[in-house]
This record gives structure tokens, C-alpha cells and sequence, in this order.
């Protein structure tokens, strides 16, 4: 299958000669839903404005969908819709226009133009705004209308720079839903997003960057199944006393919840086991954090360690 | 890209930029011909007319051509700059530029959205000078090649200042200190003629001089100044600022970090 996305080797030296990116090599497939994760600063909003000509690489190649931003960068650009991190279209012009004005710059004629402005509005519920200043739209609008903006050429490839920053929950799973849909209809999409519990749900595959480098490349399964251990927090009956569970950590946060370390080996119908056999009763159950950021705050703690660890040799 | 891409992105950016000047056209439109209402009455009827003839015309005949060229020059330079630097400080220029849009059609389409504006305040400031004098047209050629070399001349300048422009303060410098200067000194209001010689001599380095002189020949038929020169000058400052523009938008300066 043809890599809707290949980098390598793309270093990115700022002026004043921060090393924003250090020879990074990354390949995003055809179809795939692809999480880019990373702290702030790590250098994803540097690859994603590299990928799309915003920022200039210092070296390194990229091709998307085989064409070489290099010498074939109109190619390149065509295939690709950017959602960007910062509301960045003109406050004063009316939806429509800003919609139909930016399909004109991918050779798109305003008549069909139309015709996708209010198909893209509608699905993401702003028709009723269309002929609103974009200034008058909410934080959670402006973001669907980039989303809508990004789609009105029809790109192969969908690139969104935290997009559900700053959006309330109903409307991020809206527009999780819709992400969802328009994968399924063959849209390459890669994200970048602070929410680990978004890159879960949505993505297929995950690279993790920090400081300039790529400290984990794989699919979701994988990257997930290299947990080892779960914590649980149960509410438990009121003025239950809990004593120390065989084999596993676990201890009382408060006269009502407990906390239980279950190791990948465990099965947790023993913890259920051991409180029946102390009379206590569990009323609910959860994990105490994502999962995936387990493994991010792990991995990006291994990184810090081992960069360390270099700068002391 | 094809021809075909290339033309609509072009149509695009000509139509955002004409609707930008059109939406807010009590900024854009009224002022010019409230200003030059003030001229007409000031320069032309009240003190013009004690001024008696310049040229072999009448003092509001002879100006009315240079304050049209003042209004084609000052509105296409601030459209674009005006316009461009908003784009920059809003980041929309970036809708253009991750799009497969070439860089000229970038610049072609700035540089049209400043000559619709520089032009169509041109004909409104022509339209008011009609309540104060009759206008006689001598070569309507030269006025419509003049009018439109100069709005193009005007509108890479504005472009190119945007370009480099860190605030809003940046895009009123030229204007105020380089624009007004070499306009009021174009002999907007005066044939140079009139100057002792060593001005003469430092006129003929003033770029408006060759613009202004071309128009009014395009009107009265009278002019200071070789007109192929005129043109030639024209040539010369479109051929030299679209090069520098194409360079500084290509590179990205100011646009791409």
C-alpha cells in the first residue's frame, strides 16, 4: 500500500539555533488514523508545519503521497488539509465566503464550491451561522469551521493540530464521531492532540516525539499492551476497613475508596475475591488513569532519564 | 499546477480582496472623494482662482489629473498593504500559502485587488471633479495605460512594505514620509517648469513626476516630460518591485518561519 506520509531524516534548526526537530524518519499509511503525541514543544507543530510548507525544514525529505515537497510541492500540497492549532482565517469574512474562497485557491469552481460549503456546514451543524462574521462564532464553531475549511478541496490527507482544544465534551465526541466517518471514507488523518484518551479512541497508530525525536513508533495494540500494570480505584461501602490485599499493592485514599495496583499477570477477580472474603462490598470500579497516558508520562520520563543520562557522559 | 487551477485560485484572491474593499467601503471609498471635494474647493475655486492659468489651462483644469493620479497612488498602495499585513497578523495568509497556489498568482492577485481599488477610487474622484470643471479627454489610451501602470507600480510597493511590515505603525511610515512627500512634490499642483532649474534637475529623480505628467497629457495633452520616458520609468519600477516581491514571498520573509 502507498504511504499517504513518508519523512526522513527532517531536521528543523531555529534561528538563534534551537534544534526544534533531530533527524526525525516517521511513515504514516494510506487510510491509517495516526496519533503524532509529544509535550509541548517536542516538535510536533514543527513537523506538521513542515509537512504542510509553513515552516522551512533545515534538511530531511518528506513526500506526501509520494510527491517531494521539494520539487513537487504544488503536488504535495494538493492532497493535503490542514487544521491548524491557532484560529487563523480572516475574523470579518462570512463563513460561506471564507469556504468557498479557500476551495478557489485548490482550483475548486465556486459553483461546486457552493454546493460542498453547505454540504461540509451541515454536517458539522454551522449552517444555521453561514452567513454570520466568523468573529461571531463560539471557540467550539471556529473549530469546526477550520475542520470544514480543510475539507473543501477533498485532500487525501487531513492533518489536525489539536483540534479539540478548548471544546466541551459532547461537542469533542461529535466530533470524534465525524472524524470517525470521514476516515471511513478513505481520508488519510493525522492528529496531534493533548487529550491521550482522544488518541485511544480515534487513532490506529502513534508516534511519540519529544525533544526533537521520535521515542516511540506503533501501532495503538502494541504501544498499549506494553503496560504491565493498572491501577483501580473502587468505591467501596462506607467505614469499610480494608486490610492489605494479598499480592497486590492497595491502599485506602479515603474511608470509602481504594486503590488497587493489578500487575498484567493478575487477574482482578482475585482483588474481588479477597474483599468478599472481608465482608466489603464494591459499588463501582475504574481506572485511575488513561491508560495510554500511563504510557506516555513512562515513556517520556524514560526519554528525559536517558537524555540525562547522555549529557552526564 | 494547470492553467486552469491557476486562473480560479486567481479569481479567488481577487475576489476576497475586492470584497474586503467593498465591505468596509465607507473606510475605503468616501474618504478619497470627501479629500478631493476639499481640494477642488480650496485649490481650485477659492485660491486656484486667483492663481489664473498653468499650462494654457485653467488652474482646476490643470490639477484635476494629478489629484485623480494622487488618489489611484494612495489607495493602491494601502489596499495591499493594508490588506496583506491583516492577512499576516490574522494568519490567514497561511489558507493561501498551504495551498498549491503559485507564488506569482499570490502576487498578481494582491497587486489586482489594489488596482480595482486604485482605479475605482480613480473614477469616483474623476465623477466629483465633474461638479467643478469640465474634464476634456486628449488620448484616452495614455490615460487608461498610465492610471493602470501606476496602480500596479503602487500596489507592489504596498505589497512589498506589508511584507516586512512587524506592525500596523510599519505600513503608515512610507506613506507618510516617502508617498506624500513625492506626490505633493509631482507636480500634482504645479507644472515643474515653474522651477528654477537645479529643482528641475531633482524633479526629474522623482518617480510621480513621470506618472503624473503621462496622465495629464492623457486629459489636457500637455506634459513636462517625455512620455516615453514616462513610460519607460513605469516599466522599469513594475519589472524592478515584482522581482523584489517574488523573492520575498518565494523565501518566505515574514511568512515562514
Amino acid at each position: 500500500m502507498q504511504h499517504a506520509l513518508e519523512i526522513s531524516h527532517l531536521e528543523k534548526v531555529y534561528k538563534g539555533g534551537f534544534k526544534a526537530l533531530k533527524g526525525i524518519d516517521l511513515t504514516v499509511k494510506q487510510g491509517d488514523f495516526f496519533a503524532l503525541l509529544g509535550p509541548n514543544g517536542a516538535g510536533k507543530s514543527t513537523t506538521i508545519g513542515i509537512i504542510s510548507s509553513l515552516v522551512n525544514k533545515t534538511s530531511g525529505k518528506v513526500k506526501v503521497f509520494g510527491h517531494d515537497i521539494d520539487s513537487e510541492l504544488e503536488q504535495a500540497k494538493s492532497y493535503l488539509g490542514l487544521v491548524p492549532q491557532e484560529f487563523n482565517f480572516n475574523q470579518f469574512e462570512k463563513l460561506t465566503t471564507i469556504l468557498v474562497n479557500q476551495a478557489g485557491y485548490y482550483g475548486v469552481e465556486r459553483s461546486v464550491a457552493h454546493q460542498r460549503a453547505e454540504k461540509y456546514l451541515k454536517q458539522l451543524e454551522l449552517w444555521d451561522k453561514r452567513n454570520d462574521s466568523a468573529r461571531m462564532l463560539s471557540g467550539g464553531m471556529k473549530r469546526r469551521l477550520m475542520i470544514a475549511r480543510a475539507l473543501m478541496h477533498e485532500p487525501k490527507i487531513l492533518i489536525l493540530d489539536e483540534p479539540t482544544a478548548g471544546v466541551d465534551i459532547e461537542l469533542r465526541r461529535s466530533m470524534w464521531d465525524f472524524l470517525r466517518e470521514i476516515n471511513k471514507q478513505g481520508i488519510t488523518i493525522i492528529l496531534t492532540t493533548h487529550y491521550l484518551e482522544e488518541a485511544e479512541m480515534l487513532c490506529r497508530n502513534i508516534a511519540i516525539i519529544d525533544k526533537g525525536t521520535i521515542v516511540e513508533n506503533t501501532n495503538m495494540k502494541a504501544l498499549l499492551a506494553k503496560l504491565d500494570m493498572e491501577t483501580f480505584v473502587l468505591d467501596i461501602a462506607k467505614g469499610s476497613i480494608c486490610e492489605q490485599l494479598s499480592d497486590f499493592n492497595s491502599r485506602m485514599i479515603d474511608d470509602h475508596t481504594l486503590e488497587v495496583d493489578v500487575k498484567k499477570s493478575q487477574s482482578i477477580n482475585q482483588v474481588f475475591s479477597q474483599l468478599s472474603e472481608q465482608g466489603i462490598e464494591v459499588y463501582s470500579m475504574r481506572n485511575k488513569s488513561n491508560r495510554l497516558e500511563e504510557l506516555f508520562v513512562s515513556l517520556i520520563g524514560n526519554a528525559q532519564v536517558n537524555g540525562a543520562t547522555q549529557e552526564n557522559n | 499546477m494547470s492553467a486552469k487551477v491557476n486562473r480560479i485560485a486567481l479569481k479567488s484572491i481577487l475576489y476576497k480582496e475586492i470584497n474586503r474593499f467593498m465591505r468596509i467601503w465607507v473606510q475605503t471609498l468616501v474618504p478619497p472623494a470627501i479629500t478631493i471635494t476639499l481640494y477642488f474647493v480650496i485649490f481650485g475655486s477659492l485660491i486656484g482662482s486667483r492663481i489664473g492659468e498653468m499650462g494654457g489651462f485653467d488652474y482646476m483644469s490643470f490639477i484635476v489629473p494629478g489629484l485623480i493620479m494622487m488618489s489611484v497612488i494612495t489607495n493602491s498602495y494601502s489596499n495591499v498593504a493594508s490588506s496583506f499585513f491583516s492577512a499576516k497578523w490574522q494568519r490567514n495568509v497561511e489558507e493561501m500559502l498551504v495551498a498549491p497556489v503559485p507564488n506569482w498568482v499570490i502576487v498578481a492577485g494582491y497587486v489586482g485587488g489594489g488596482m480595482a481599488r486604485g482605479i475605482l477610487v480613480g473614477l469616483i474622484v474623476t465623477l466629483v471633479s465633474l461638479f467643478f470643471v469640465d474634464i476634456q479627454i486628449h488620448n484616452l489610451a495614455v490615460i487608461i495605460i498610465t492610471v493602470c501602470l501606476t496602480s500596479a507600480v503602487f500596489s507592489l510597493g504596498g505589497l512589498i512594505n506589508a511584507v516586512f511590515a512587524g506592525s500596523f505603525d510599519d505600513i503608515s511610515i512610507i506613506p507618510t514620509f516617502v508617498l506624500t512627500p513625492l506626490t505633493y512634490l509631482g507636480g500634482v499642483f504645479y507644472s515643474i517648469s515653474l522651477l528654477p532649474d537645479f529643482w528641475q534637475g531633482v524633479s526629474q529623480i522623482n518617480p510621480i513626476v513621470y506618472m503624473v505628467n503621462a496622465f495629464r497629457y492623457g486629459f489636457l495633452g500637455i506634459t513636462d516630460v517625455n512620455l516615453t520616458l514616462a513610460f519607460s520609468v513605469l516599466g522599469v519600477f513594475i519589472v524592478t518591485l515584482y522581482t523584489i516581491a517574488m523573492t520575498l514571498i518565494t523565501k518566505g520573509i515574514g511568512l515562514r518561519s
